[in-house]
C-alpha cells in the first residue's frame, strides 16, 4: 500500500460526527454497471491489428445490473460456507497429517515491515524542515503503525505529532486505525490524545487518512488527509496533497481556534529513480481560519501562505 | 515453509564458492555441460541422468547474469538442473542430499506416487534438513515431459528446478529425430524474500507500463474525451490497474531458456531435413510465456505429460508448472524461439540451428495491452453494449457463455444434477472481507480465449479448447458423485492471494474421498492468470457442458473465467493444491487435500 501521509489536524467534531463520516469515505460502493459507458475503448484500434468479432450478447441481458456488487458488501444468507469441504479435517488433524504442530506455514502468517517516508523537506534558506514519515509492521491485516510528523526551525524542533496506532484491515481497501497521538511545541503546551480513524484507498485512487481526536478538558479534533499520485509518466509524478483540520475547543496556549482550524493544498512533483527513492519540488498554500487567524494575527505571523518545497520521498 | 532467504554476503559467497570447488572434487556428481567454469553454476543444456538410482545433491553455487555475483540454489550445480531421465514402469531411487544451510526439498511435478514421496514439506514429509539425504523411492506408472523442483521457501526461484523425462515402455510413437527439453525460467538479482516485502509494500512497484496522464491525452485526441474517460472509469472506480499483468516484470527479471539470457542465446542443434521434439517446461516463479519460433509451425502432441489430439499453431501460451511437447521440422539454417513474457517486458529467447553460433532474427515484444473489461466482469461485459466496437475482449467462436450453459442446466436437472457444471456462482461468505477485491458474478466459462495479448494477434495461438485428450488417456468416464466450488481470490492492493478469500493459514483442507470421481470448479475472481496446480491426481479439463476434453497436472484459469474439471484422488494421502505462481502460493493461494 502506497503511504497517505498524515498531517496536523484536528477538529471539532464529535465521535459519532466521525464515524458518520468515516463511514462514507470508507464505504465500498457497490459497482453501478453502466454497460454504454464501460467500453474498455479502443486499445485495439492502437495496439491489435484486428478487432475480434462481437459475440452476442448473452446472460448479461438478463440481469439486474443495479445489483451487482464487484467489491465489498456482506455475504448474502446463502453464501457457500468455505469450510464445508473439510469434512471436519484441519491442517493438523485427520488422517495423514504429519503429527505436532503445523510445519507449513506460508507468508500470510509472515510478519512484514515498512518505512515510508512522504514528505522529508528542508529549505536550506530559512533553516526550516519538515518531516512526515510512517512505518508499520504486521501482517496483513494487523499492523502496529507509527505515524510521525514535525516541523523544524532553526534546527529545532518547534511542534510534532506522533501517533502509535493498531491497523485493522476492515474492508478490500480501508483499515481501521485506534491509538494515542502525542503532540509537542517547543513553545506552547503538549497534548495528548486518543485516535480513531480511517485510512486506505478511496474510489480513483485518491489516498485517504481520516482521523477524530479526543483530548484532555473536553479537547478534541479532526484531521482528513487526501492524496493523489498522477502519473505524467512512468516515473514523473505530479502529487496533489491536501489537508484539512478543525479542533472542538479553543487551545490558546498553542495558538489554536476552535472550528475549522486550517486547510492545505500542495503540489508536488517528483521522479522516482526508483520506485523506493523520488526527489521532487513543489508548493504548498496554507491558510488559517477564524480564532485560529486570529491568534496568527496576533502573533504576527502569516495567516495565508505559499511556500515552495524541495524534498525526498522514500520507503525500504 | 521457511521464508527466510539469507542476503549475499561477501562472506557467503565464498562459501558458496567453496562448496561448488568441493562439489566439483566430489564422488563423480557432476556431468559437464555447456557453459561451465570453475567454481560456478553451469548454464545451458544440463547434463542428463539415466537409470534407477539418481544422485542429487542441492548446494550453493555462484552465478552472475548481470554483472553482479548472486548464489543461486542448483541442483548438481546447474540452471536448470541435470534432465532426468527414467523409464516407464520402473522402480526408481533418487536420493537427495542437502548441502544448504536450511531444509530443502524437491517435488516431481505431474509424477503420480505415494504421498510421503511428493516433496512438499510440511505435507508429505518434514523435508531435508542441511547435511541430510532422503531418499525417493517410487514406481513410476506414467510417462512424458515433467519437471522437479524445490518445493520450500523461494529456492525454486533461485534455480532449483529442471526436466524429468519418463520414457515410455513401448517406445515413443512420435517420429521425431533430435529431442530438446527446453526449460524456461526467470532469475531475480534481488533477495526473492525482499521483491515479495516490496510487493506487500506496494504492489505495483515493479509495474513500468501504468496509464498515465500521457496516454489519456492520446486516448482523448483519438478517441474523443468520452471515450478516453470511459476507457478508464471502471478501473478507477475499482482501484485496478488495467496493466496488472504481472507482478515482477524486467525491472527486476532476467528471462531465461536453459538458464541462458537472451544474449546468451542457448542453442539447440538438429541435422537439416530433420524432425525435432521440443519438450518445453515452464519452470518459471513468476511469468507465463507466450512462445513461438517464427517462421515455423509447432505441433503440440502432448501437454503435462499426457498424449493430445495434435493440433498445430504457430504460438502457445503457458504458466508456471505446465509442459508443452512440440514437433518442428526447421527449414532453415537457424530459427529462433521466442518466448515473451505475459506483460511485455522481456523475453526468454534461444536458437535451433544446424552449428553452433547462428542466430535467426528475434522479433519485437508485442505491445503491451489493456486488460479488457471480460477480464474484470466475465459475461457481463457483454451486456447491452452500444460500444460494440470497443468490445474486444471475448472472442466468438464456442460461445460457451454462463447464460447458455444454465439453459444446459435446465435439461439436464431431471436426469444427474452432476451432469454437467454447475452453472450458478456461489461466492463464499468469505469473500466478502479485507482479503478479496473485487468478485465475478457473471463468469466467463468458454475455453477459446488465448488470453489478453493474444487475441486476434494474426497468429494461430492455442486455447484450451484446442486441447484433446488421445482416447486412451482420459480413462475414467464416470459421472462425479461430488462437486466441490472454489473461487480464486486476492487483494492486489494489499498483495494478498487467497482461495475463497481465506489464505492458507486460514484455510481448512479439501476432503477427496479416495477413488470417488469429483468434479472440481474453479472460478477466478481476480483479473489475473492463476496455473492452478492440483498435486497427487489429475485434474481434466470438461467443457461447461460436462464433455471431458484434456488431462492436466496445472490448468491456467484466466481471469474472470469459470472452468471446471474432473478428479479421481486414487492415491490416499495429504496433497498440496495451488498457484504456481511461486509468490500467490506462497501469499496462501494454497490449499491442503486430504484423500482418505
Amino acid at each position: 500500500m502506497k503511504t497517505t501521509a498524515f498531517r496536523m489536524v484536528t477538529a471539532a467534531l464529535s465521535i459519532p460526527a466521525l464515524a458518520l463520516i468515516s463511514s462514507h469515505v470508507a464505504a465500498q460502493p457497490g459497482h453501478q454497471h453502466e454497460p454504454s459507458a464501460t467500453g474498455p475503448a479502443a486499445e485495439a484500434q492502437t495496439a491489435a491489428p484486428m478487432e475480434p468479432r462481437q459475440p452476442s450478447a448473452v446472460g448479461a441481458a438478463a440481469m439486474d445490473h443495479g445489483t451487482m456488487q464487484m467489491q465489498g458488501g456482506t455475504p448474502p444468507a446463502n453464501a457457500r460456507e468455505p469450510h464445508a469441504y473439510s469434512d471436519g479435517y484441519t491442517l493438523t488433524e485427520g488422517p495423514y497429517a504429519l503429527p505436532g504442530p503445523r510445519q507449513l506455514v506460508l507468508a500470510d502468517e509472515h510478519r512484514f515491515w515498512a518505512v515510508l517516508g512522504d514528505r522529508i523537506e528542508y529549505d536550506d534558506d530559512s533553516d526550516t524542515g519538515v518531516y512526515d514519515v510512517q512505518a508499520w509492521y504486521g501482517t496483513t491485516y494487523d499492523r502496529l503503525t507509527a505515524k510521525l510528523e514535525g516541523d523544524l526551525t532553526d534546527g529545532r524542533l518547534e511542534e510534532s505529532q506522533s501517533e502509535l496506532l493498531w491497523s485493522r484491515a476492515f474492508s478490500g481497501y480501508f483499515d481501521t486505525q485506534v491509538g494515542v497521538r502525542f503532540d509537542q511545541y517547543d513553545e506552547g503546551d503538549n497534548r495528548e490524545w486518543l485516535a480513531l480513524g480511517v485510512q486506505g484507498l478511496a474510489p480513483y485512487w485518491f489516498e485517504v487518512d481520516l482521523t477524530a481526536y479526543i483530548g484532555d478538558q473536553g479537547r478534541s479534533a479532526l484531521s482528513l488527509e487526501a492524496e493523489y499520485d498522477l502519473l505524467l509518466s512512468q516515473r514523473l509524478i505530479l502529487q496533489p496533497r491536501t489537508e484539512i483540520n478543525a479542533y472542538g475547543k479553543r487551545d490558546a496556549a498553542n495558538g489554536i481556534g476552535d472550528g475549522l482550524s486550517d486547510i492545505a493544498l500542495g503540489m508536488r512533483l517528483r521522479y522516482e529513480f526508483s520506485r523506493q527513492f523520488a526527489p521532487y519540488v513543489g508548493v504548498e498554500w496554507s491558510r488559517k481560519f477564524g480564532d485560529t487567524a486570529d491568534f496568527a494575527r496576533a502573533a504576527d505571523e502569516a495567516v495565508r501562505d505559499t511556500v515552495y518545497v524541495m524534498g525526498v520521498r522514500f520507503w525500504f | 515453509m521457511a521464508l527466510r532467504h539469507r542476503t549475499i554476503t561477501r562472506r557467503r559467497a565464498l562459501q558458496g564458492a567453496g562448496a561448488a570447488a568441493l562439489l566439483a572434487a566430489g564422488p563423480g556428481l557432476l556431468h559437464a555441460g555447456s557453459g561451465s567454469s570453475a567454481g560456478s553454476t553451469r548454464l545451458g543444456t544440463p547434463a542428463e541422468i539415466r537409470g534407477r538410482k539418481i544422485e542429487l545433491l542441492v548446494a550453493e553455487t555462484p552465478v552472475n547474469y548481470n554483472g553482479v555475483t548472486r548464489l543461486a540454489t542448483t541442483i548438481n550445480g546447474s540452471i536448470p538442473a541435470p534432465t532426468i531421465r527414467l523409464r516407464e514402469g520402473d522402480d526408481v531411487v533418487i536420493r537427495v542430499t542437502n548441502r544448504l544451510p536450511v531444509a530443502t526439498s524437491i517435488h516431481w511435478h505431474g509424477i503420480l506416487l505415494p504421498f510421503q514421496m511428493d516433496g512438499v514439506p510440511g505435507i508429505s514429509f518434514s523435508g531435508i534438513a542441511p547435511g541430510e539425504t532422503f531418499t525417493y523411492r517410487f514406481r513410476l506408472r506414467q510417462s512424458g515431459t515433467y519437471w522437479y523442483h524445490s518445493h520450500s521457501g523461494f529456492q525454486e526461484m533461485t534455480g532449483m528446478y529442471g526436466a524429468l523425462i519418463v520414457e515410455p515402455r513401448g517406445g515413443e510413437p512420435t517420429g521425431a529425430g533430435r529431442d530438446h527439453a527446453i526449460v524456461l525460467s526467470d532469475w531475480t538479482d534481488e533477495d526473492p524474500m525482499r521483491v515479495f516485502a516490496k510487493l506487500k509494500i506496494q504492489s505495483d512497484v515493479y509495474n513500468f507500463n501504468q496509464p498515465t496522464a500521457g496516454d489519456f491525452l492520446r486516448d482523448a485526441s483519438q478517441m474523443g474525451l468520452q471515450d478516453a474517460v470511459a476507457r478508464r472509469r471502471m478501473w478507477n472506480e475499482m482501484r485496478m490497474n488495467p496493466t496488472d499483468l504481472a507482478d515482477l516484470s524486467d525491472a527486476t527479471l532476467t528471462f531465461l531458456m536453459n538458464g541462458m539470457a537472451p544474449g546468451q542465446n542457448w542453442t539447440g542443434l538438429f541435422r537439416r531435413g530433420e524432425r525435432l521434439r521440443l519438450r518445453f517446461v515452464n519452470g518459471t516463479s513468476n511469468t507465463f510465456y507466450d512462445l513461438r519460433i517464427p517462421g515455423l509451425k509447432m505441433t503440440v502432441v502432448h501437454v503435462d505429460g499426457q498424449n493430445v489430439e495434435p493440433v498445430t499453431v504457430d504460438e502457445f501460451r503457458f504458466g508456471p508448472g505446465e509442459t508443452y511437447d512440440v514437433l518442428v521440422e526447421p527449414k532453415d539454417e537457424a530459427h529462433t524461439i521466442f518466448a515473451q513474457s505475459m506483460d511485455r517486458t522481456g523475453f526468454a529467447r534461444g536458437t535451433l540451428a544446424v552449428r553452433p553460433g547462428l542466430a535467426a532474427p528475434v522479433p519485437d515484444l508485442d505491445p503491451v495491452q489493456w486488460l479488457t473489461m471480460a477480464d474484470m466482469m466475465g459475461t457481463m461485459a457483454h451486456g447491452t453494449s452500444s460500444h460494440g466496437s470497443m468490445e474486444h475482449a471475448q472472442p466468438s467462436g464456442h460461445g460457451q457463455h454462463g447464460a447458455m450453459a444454465m439453459n444446459h442446466a435446465d435439461h439436464a436437472m431431471s436426469a444427474d444434477p452432476l451432469a454437467i457444471p454447475s452453472p450458478a456462482v456461489r461466492h463464499a461468505r468469505t469473500e466478502y472481507g479485507p482479503s478479496v477485491d473485487m468478485r465475478v458474478d457473471m463468469p466467463r466459462t468458454n475455453l477459446d480465449d488465448p488470453g489478453i495479448g493474444l487475441r486476434d494477434n494474426g497468429r494461430r495461438v492455442l486455447t484450451l479448447a484446442d486441447l484433446r485428450s488421445r482416447p486412451e488417456v482420459l480413462d475414467d468416464p464416470r459421472t462425479p458423485t461430488r462437486e466441490i466450488e472454489l473461487h480464486l481470490t486476492g487483494n492486489m492492493e494489499r498483495y494478498s492471494w487467497s482461495i475463497d478469500g481465506l489464505e492458507f493459514g486460514r484455510s481448512t483442507p479439501v476432503s477427496m474421498p479416495h477413488g470417488e470421481r469429483i468434479r472440481v470448479i474453479l472460478q477466478n475472481d481476480t483479473m489475473m492468470t492463476h496455473p492452478m496446480h492440483l498435486h497427487g491426481m489429475w485434474s481434466e479439463l470438461e467443457s461447461p457442458n460436462g464433455e471431458l476434453l484434456v488431462r492436466r497436472h496445472t490448468i491456467a484459469v484466466q481471469p474472470a473465467q469459470r472452468i471446471s474439471f474432473l478428479t479421481t484422488p486414487n492415491d490416499l494421502g495429504r496433497w498440496a493444491w495451488h498457484c504456481h505462481l511461486l509468490f500467490h502460493m506462497d501469499a496462501g493461494m494454497f490449499r491442503e487435500v486430504v484423500v482418505a
